[in-house]
């Protein structure tokens, strides 16, 4: 199969490189370009484990092929923490209890992400509505609804 | 599995080049990379076009006319789109709703394309490179490539806020796959009878279709419960629902009456 560049933004970093036509983004991220921190779960759209963000949208990585994302800006899971220091929403799901298995924590992270950046102080129905896409089968939700809710107020006391 | 990608910026290119066996449209990966990634093996390359008209959304007069890659996140952030919005919402989560469009929910086979259900009811006409077509041709014979080339947009008049009403039961809250949809859209005279009705029906068939008969048993009826009895028993006249792992044929069968009466009184 012939190989194909792709130039995209990748948590900040520049990024060029050479990957199969038709290779989705997961397998481009954690086969060509070492983030593994898209999972691939279901790679049928289902489970939300795969979930990144593409130029402020969240997106299933799994459905998404790497070429159509040339010039975007990608952010995963795997560049939220800086200089060692958790983001709000990681430190939030550590402190809650909410991730157990972990396989599908990088993805709910970024879906409850994006609902942060377009809605600082959510309620409850927003955080539900948000994560409806991404599958848990350890912790019942619960705590990650807690997380969600509790990383948007120290955001919100930082900010204040 | 990784298939050769040809882009085109033209949507008569992109049409011819999508002619071959073996070749799909991609439009949001939400069907197709799917298929693929599932190991459907008929699947040999994709073709997709970034025509900018296929991502826009025209709104004249009442009508509108919407791009076959407007997404359901861009139904929902056009405000004059708000009667279509419930039907939007209901496709997938947040991540779906950013990928899924339009022109590829109409090819969405059962238990998905509620948007369809929606466009169905509201008796939308599908714009294709090789002519128009009402959407319930269309969908009788989505599968003919050959026939109609690749979709462009779809137009509908657009419904006013609540004025379509729309339905989907899913055992997964808040959002699942559809055990039923029901979308339909009815015009009542001033004493409040109806005056003319589109039911369409997801999941009671491999592809959405239209309670034709329910349809007629509404008209001249009120909307309350002695009234729509008729309409109610007829509903899954001409149905074949879909058995999978949400629900069997008899359990959506059983179903549909309550979930069609509510839909009318509620």
């Amino acid at each position: 199969m012939a190989r194909v560049p792709v130039h995209f933004t990748l948590n900040g970093q520049e990024r060029a490189e050479f990957v199969e036509s038709g290779v989705t983004l997961l397998h481009a991220l954690r086969d060509t370009m070492d983030d593994t921190s898209p999972k691939a779960g279901c790679q049928q759209g289902t489970c939300g484990a795969c979930s990144v963000i593409v130029d402020g949208e969240l997106r299933l990585s799994c459905l998404t092929l790497a070429e159509t994302c040339e010039g975007a800006s990608i952010e995963t899971a795997a560049g939220l923490a800086t200089e060692g220091v958790l983001h709000p929403l990681q430190r939030a799901i550590v402190d809650g209890f909410a991730a157990q298995c972990g396989f599908c924590t990088p993805g709910m992270i970024m879906a409850a992400k994006t609902l942060l950046d377009h809605t600082p102080n959510p309620t409850r129905e927003d955080v539900i509505e948000a994560i409806s896409g991404n599958i848990c089968r350890c912790t019942g939700y619960e705590p990650i609804i807690q997380a969600v809710l509790s990383a948007a107020r120290s955001n919100s006391q930082k900010a204040g | 599995m990784s298939l050769a990608v040809q882009t085109y910026s033209s949507v008569r290119d992109a049409s011819n080049a999508v002619k071959p066996d073996g070749i799909r449209y991609l439009g949001g990966g939400t069907l197709v990379v799917r298929a693929v990634n599932e190991g459907d093996l008929s699947i040999t390359g994709y073709v997709r076009s970034t025509a900018p008209t296929l991502q826009t959304i025209d709104i004249t007069d009442g009508r509108a006319t919407i791009g076959a890659s407007v997404t359901m996140a861009a139904i929902l952030a056009n405000a004059e789109l708000a009667g279509l919005h419930p039907v939007a919402k209901a496709v997938g989560g947040p991540a779906v709703r950013n990928m899924a469009t339009v022109g590829g929910n109409l090819f969405a086979p059962a238990p998905y394309g509620d948007f369809t259900v929606g466009l169905l009811a509201q008796d939308a006409t599908v714009h294709s490179t090789d002519g128009d077509a009402p959407i319930e041709d269309f969908l009788a014979g989505r599968h003919d490539r050959g026939k109609r080339g690749i979709v462009k947009a779809v137009s509908l008049g657009v419904p006013s806020d609540g004025a379509l009403r729309f339905l989907k039961i899913s055992r997964v809250k808040p959002r699942g796959v559809s055990v039923v949809t029901i979308a339909a859209a009815l015009a009542l005279d001033d004493a409040g009878k109806v005056k003319s009705a589109r039911v369409a029906l997801g999941c009671m068939a491999d592809r959405p279709i239209r309670a034709h008969a329910a349809e007629q048993a509404l008209i001249g009826h009120k909307l309350v419960k002695e009234e729509i009895r008729e309409a109610v028993a007829v509903v899954g006249e001409g149905t074949n629902p879909i058995t999978d792992p949400v629900a069997s044929a008899w359990y959506r069968s059983e179903v549909l009456p309550v979930h069609f009466s509510r839909l009318l009184l509620g």
